[in-house]
């Protein structure tokens, strides 16, 4: 079965630094390096990590309309962004079910970029122009032109900004600042999905590989999408497709904190939001962490006392930072309350595992 | 390193090998499985006395990355574990075929040995 598989710009860097490449969302992309997965994730833990996430998507706003079309299109209030500033947000369908979760930059009055993810990027761009077109702007898909660097750690920032001769260390989160590495136009944004500091860099398509060479020969160790996943679960950040999809709502996934439905402009989905709002979601995506000695991973069933199926686990795994094995799990309501236990049937097998509040990982305030 | 294989084991298309030493038979997974695997961070082996079965499932390793099933490549009954393997489960990634061993089986039926592959054929495997 011959799938044909998109190549990032940085593929052959990559496979030259001894990536294993692995087929993810119709990318051929390294799921770890030689290190292995857990030192890539303490690497990123302790120092600083470099992740291309060049296979995301970039879809771009222009014109008088950009901001009032967007404001349609998502669920936070991005009215409120200035130039050089961006929101963690989800899109919804009419049904309040979440299409995507994404990141608006506001690049400019009339100038907005939506980023969202790899798996995603045509249907998103689908439903941005169903519902967003004859609103001002021109709605672009550019994602071939951009390249995605995330460098990430305690040491990114002070990295970043030296190679960068730029302040960058004064951009607050989820803010913009440009510099030059190695030559190169980037303009780094302070988000990432990891739980620590650092910068997501936009680099043009074409001189990506100088921008990745540069990091990589300061020392900043190459990450793949196995220590992505361990470090966004550890600091418990949803993977859609997993944690969060179109049958779920942005409430019960932990998520409402992105939905503003006051915002003066109504986006898809707000009548169906505003119910889920009123009257709760039937369920809720919980964390937890597992107390027997087990790794329940995500497909496992959440059991009541008389094992009849009651929700499932989206996402688990071991946590190597904080130890021990932690997940995520949608489950009824009425049973989602920190501190109590739940049981959770792999295999055939029960395991007995404990609600956590919280992401399972925090850094410390630097 | 993932091509290596002792000529002094013998394997199963599973990728696990198998020594004999004296009445007993050694089993642990191959360097070509650990290399397959990633960090391996849990090992779940039977309990000493259990009886396991050629070609049957007798545990899991959980790597960062995903669970694999481990298979018995002889039936038998369950002699010692290794007890490094709880806190370390490690030491499989770093000595697949020493330090890591994972269980010794009594085994049923001694010609159940001889009949795993060889060194060369399970070679031709990988």
């Amino acid at each position: 079965m011959a799938e044909t598989l998109a190549h990032t710009p940085l593929h052959d860097a990559h496979v030259e630094l001894g990536g294993k490449m692995v087929a993810f969302a119709g990318w051929h992309m390294p799921i770890q390096y030689p290190a292995g997965i857990l030192a890539e994730h303490r690497s990123v833990r302790e120092a600083a990590g470099i992740f291309d996430v060049s296979h995301m998507g970039e879809i771009d706003f222009r014109g008088p309309g950009a901001i009032a079309c967007v404001q349609h299109l998502v669920t936070n209030d991005i009215g409120k962004l200035t130039d050089g500033r961006a929101a963690y947000t989800v899109t919804c369908n009419e049904h309040g079910g979440i299409v995507d979760d994404c990141i608006v930059y506001r690049l400019g009055a009339e100038h907005l970029r939506i980023v969202v993810n790899a798996a995603n990027v045509a249907k998103d761009f689908a439903h941005f122009r169903r519902h967003g077109s004859d609103r001002g702007c021109s709605i672009e898909d550019v994602s071939s032109q951009w390249a995605l660097l995330a460098v990430q750690g305690p040491q990114a920032v002070a990295i970043v900004a030296e190679l960068a001769g730029a302040p960058l260390q004064d951009v607050p989160s989820f803010g913009l600042g440009q510099g030059r590495i190695a030559g190169v136009d980037i303009t780094a944004a302070r988000t990432g999905y990891t739980g620590e500091d650092g910068f997501e860099l936009f680099v043009p398509a074409t001189q990506a590989v100088p921008v990745w060479r540069a990091l990589i020969d300061r020392g900043v160790a190459p990450i793949g999408l196995g220590a992505r996943d361990t470090l966004r679960l550890e600091a418990r950040l949803s993977l859609y497709g997993n944690d969060i999809d179109e049958n779920t709502d942005p409430f019960g996934a932990g998520l409402g904190w992105v939905v503003k439905l006051d915002k003066g402009v109504p986006c898809v989905g707000h009548e169906a939001l505003v119910t889920v709002k009123r009257n709760g979601s039937a369920n809720r995506l919980i964390g937890f962490r597992v107390t027997d000695r087990a790794i329940v991973r995500d497909g496992a069933e959440v059991v009541d006392a008389h094992d009849a199926v009651i929700g499932r686990v989206t996402s688990g795994g071991v946590a190597p930072t904080v130890g021990g094995a932690v997940g995520m799990a949608w489950v009824p309501a009425a049973v989602a309350a920190a501190g109590e236990p739940l049981r959770l049937r792999q295999r055939g097998r029960i395991s007995a595992a404990e609600q956590v509040k919280g992401p399972f990982y925090r850094r410390r305030a630097s | 390193m993932s091509n290596d294989v002792p000529a002094n084991l013998r394997y199963t298309k599973d990728h696990e090998w198998a020594r004999r030493d004296g009445d007993v038979i050694v089993i642990g997974i191959t360097a070509h499985a650990v290399e397959q695997l990633g960090d391996i961070t849990l090992v779940t082996l039977p309990d000493v006395g259990a009886k396991v079965k050629a070609g049957e499932r007798f545990g899991d390793v959980d790597s960062v990355k995903a669970v694999s099933e481990l298979f018995a490549p002889v039936s038998g009954e369950v002699v010692s574990k290794n007890p490094e393997l709880d806190g370390a489960p490690e030491r499989v990634n770093e000595d697949p075929y020493g330090a890591g061993w994972m269980i010794t089986i009594k085994p049923d039926d001694a010609a159940q040995f001889d009949a795993l592959l060889d060194a060369a054929a399970y070679g031709k495997l990988l």
